[in-house]
């Protein structure tokens, strides 16, 4: 029953509920508009949940001094659930019970390269401890229920480093968020497939290749949005020059133009 | 047995002379009297609404201890943190009274949403910061069980504003202040402009300040939605009506100079109601002035201002509405993604909306322009931006083409342009929280939270607004701003 919960606190709507839990939910509605206990209970249940992932984006800066800010940085990822990768040596990751070997507090002086933070629940405070890594190369957030906007116009600190980035499928990611990479000039490969939150994927792809021009955008296909005809021997046109022509009408050629990006339409 | 017994109290009724029935006998129709009688019947029996009073459903309750004078975000935002920090739950009883349910002239539906933390005093800098906060985590604050998770649309991308040669000095000094108090502000030369954004033209700009983070822009039509659902939830009483009188006590009092001061205490609201000359009074400890634009009439019905010019009595609330534009163009080739929002000293500013190459922006004049206060008429003032150089001067935008306009009041302050907060000295439990000049928006979680501290602890807590109470109109003391939009 209380997994229910779980699912409707998740936002963005990116988890699409099964026939049972939609079942499980409008009873659940139906008690908590008519009981007042059950009200209370749930928003216990709600604050309790807000309070835990409060928990575990809490202030690591502490061990910056005894430990460098480094493995200060580590220790917090690792703790989260995710993985880490210091500078000429192996990936660290933690088992499935959550431990972790403690190697890393030895390595005082080398820099984080890249941080593997999938389906970890970081949000807007917990990057306090992921910016102390200055030296960061690649930094994948894919799959985060709580990054959001706000918490990439944080990113910004990491601008001299960063390379890689991968937002995908984080639920409350939006075009808005997205504007603010472009403080990320280093940044060589961004990932920004499947963000449900995003109103227009096609055209904030285009935009934001061209706010990033050294940098190849991944994801989208900037075909997804064009509407095509019901013809058989229907193919997206790319004509150099207009490539916001978008195509409504059916177009019929004889020999197609090479389209650029792969996979388009065939 | 109800059957038996009501013909008997209700036969002398039927057997009443009225108009029209014939001499001697009573032609009735039985029909028409039977299902009267069952109406009547099932109006008294409980579980259906009771028709035999009259309905009193649209009026306020006839008393509360705190009376909320406007419903926009300002007023909603006090209500809230009265109930967030009161004592027991339940302890208050708020009611907020609205003139406008539509919220058609109210100016946080009309303002652009902006929040940034680029002020020159500290306060303001505070007030904006814990806005900021506030708003990304509105989510726990406003929480409502059942209810969907509150979508701002925040638009993390900043502020940039552009100093000429004479007002870098300021701006710097600014800056330094704004570092200080928390905010991340850079300073950019004209160098490092033209590399970040190649769209401006950097003619006559000296410095640049843009904002990195907590600076943006929302919308204001979610938050005052989510304000309206929370305090829903928490038992607040909304009203729409008009206040129309306010009834004082007074009392004479000796102050320390031996001098006779005369102290009133608003003990009852007036609210009338919509088309109709019903009112209701309504007995109140405290009443807060959150009209906006219209907190002068509010006041002055308080007796706020009835006196001698020079003395405290005299004084009036220094608050105006003041009209200003907003236009909506459409400029294919305009800049990109990233643009912050631009403003420039001379009061011009722009930022995108949408993904559709469309902009957004505005004036607001140097020179005073009083409007006459019930016209908002919307017009594309088209010749008179062209004419007087509406554009940001640097940013040049090719065939831009005007998609809509609409314009708003700004809760304009005469006297310093910053907002009034605080207890009156003579009008002891009227409390303002009004006069924010165009930023009432953003600072409004931060006012909310410091009138309700003063109300319920006496004294301001957390962010000290003491430069903002009414005391510094009669000593003439200015508290400045010198970044408006």
């Amino acid at each position: 029953m209380w997994n229910g919960t779980r699912g409707i606190h998740r936002l963005g709507g990116a988890v699409v509920p099964e026939g049972n839990q939609k079942k499980e939910r409008k009873m659940l509605q139906f008690l908590n508009n008519h009981f007042y206990d059950v009200e209370a209970l749930r928003g216990y249940l709600l604050q309790r949940e807000m309070s835990k992932v409060h928990l575990k984006n809490r202030s690591f800066t502490w061990l910056e001094e005894q430990h460098g800010p480094y493995s200060a940085g580590a220790f917090f990822i690792l703790k989260q659930g995710g993985a880490v990768k210091f500078r000429d040596k192996e990936w660290i990751r933690p088992d499935k019970y959550g431990h972790f070997s403690p190697e890393f507090w030895n390595f005082r002086e080398v820099p984080v390269e890249a941080v593997d933070a999938s389906d970890c629940e970081i949000n807007y405070e917990g990057l306090d401890n992921l910016l102390l890594l200055k030296e960061l190369q690649s930094l994948s957030l894919q799959r985060c229920p709580h990054v959001d906007d706000w918490c990439l116009s944080r990113l910004y600190p990491l601008a001299d480093s960063l390379q890689e980035l991968s937002l995908a499928g984080c639920p409350r990611v939006s075009e808005r968020g997205l504007a603010c990479l472009h403080h990320l000039q280093n940044l060589r490969r961004l990932d920004i497939s499947d963000l449900p939150a995003v109103s227009n994927p096609g055209l904030t792809q285009i935009l934001v290749e061209e706010m990033l021009p050294n940098c190849q955008v991944v994801g989208v296909d900037w075909a997804e949005g064009l509407k095509l005809g019901p013809e058989e021997h229907e193919v997206p046109v790319f004509i150099p020059g207009c490539p916001w022509l978008k195509v409504t009408a059916p177009v019929t050629l004889r020999q197609p133009f090479p389209c650029p990006s792969s996979g388009l339409g065939r | 047995m109800i059957r038996r017994v009501l013909p008997h109290g209700l036969g002398r009724g039927l057997l009443t002379r009225r108009p029209g029935t014939r001499r001697g006998g009573f032609s009735l129709d039985w029909d028409g009297k039977v299902s009267e009688i069952k109406k009547k019947i099932k109006s008294i029996l409980p579980g259906t609404p009771c028709d035999v009073l009259p309905d009193t459903s649209h009026l306020p309750p006839e008393h509360s201890d705190v009376v909320v004078v406007g419903g926009g975000v300002l007023g909603l935002s006090v209500a809230y943190w009265l109930k967030q920090l009161e004592n027991r739950r339940g302890g208050m009883r708020v009611l907020v009274v609205e003139r406008d349910h539509t919220y058609s002239q109210a100016s946080t539906g009309l303002s652009v949403g902006g929040i940034c933390q680029q002020f020159s005093l500290p306060e303001n800098i505070q007030l904006s910061l814990f806005s900021a906060s506030f708003l990304r985590n509105i989510n726990e604050y406003l929480a409502v069980t059942n209810a969907p998770p509150l979508d701002l649309q925040f638009n993390p991308s900043g502020y940039l504003l552009l100093a000429s040669e004479k007002d870098a000095a300021a701006m710097e000094s600014n800056v330094k202040v704004q570092k200080q108090e928390g905010a991340k502000v850079c300073l950019m030369s004209p160098d490092q402009l033209r590399n970040k954004f190649p769209w401006i033209n950097t003619e006559g700009v000296a410095l640049a300040s843009y904002g990195m983070e907590n600076e943006g822009w929302f919308d204001p039509w979610c938050l005052l939605h989510g304000l309206r659902q929370k305090l829903m939830s928490m038992g607040v009483f909304f009203c729409q009506g008009e206040v129309t009188r306010f009834v004082t006590s007074s009392q004479r009092m000796m102050t320390t100079d031996d001098e006779m001061v005369t102290l009133k205490s608003i003990h009852e609201v007036h609210v009338k109601m919509d088309h109709s000359l019903e009112y209701q009074p309504v007995e109140c400890a405290i009443v807060i002035n959150a009209a906006g634009a219209w907190s002068a009439q509010i006041a002055a019905l308080a007796g706020i201002g009835k006196g001698p010019p020079g003395t405290l009595q005299g004084t009036k609330l220094p608050v105006e509405p003041r009209k200003r534009y907003v236009y909506v163009w459409h400029c294919p080739q305009g800049p990109g993604l990233e643009t912050p929002l631009v403003a420039d000293t001379s009061g011009a500013y722009f930022r995108r909306e949408g993904l559709g190459s469309n902009y957004l922006g505005g004036r607001s004049p140097a020179e005073v322009s009083r409007v006459g206060w019930d016209m908002l008429a919307r017009r594309h003032r088209i010749i008179v931006m062209k004419e007087s150089g509406f554009w940001p001067g640097s940013v040049c935008f090719v065939h831009p083409q005007v998609q809509t306009a609409w314009a708003g009041y700004y809760d304009y302050n005469t006297f310093d342009q910053n907002g009034v907060v605080g207890p009156h000295p003579l009008v002891v439990n009227m409390y303002f929280a009004t006069g924010f000049s165009g930023h009432g928006l953003q600072q409004a979680p931060g006012v909310g939270r410091a009138v309700a501290e003063m109300i319920l602890e006496g004294s301001f807590q957390t962010i000290d607004l003491s430069p903002f109470l009414f005391n510094r109109f009669y000593l003439g003391e200015k508290t400045q701003e010198n970044n408006i939009m």
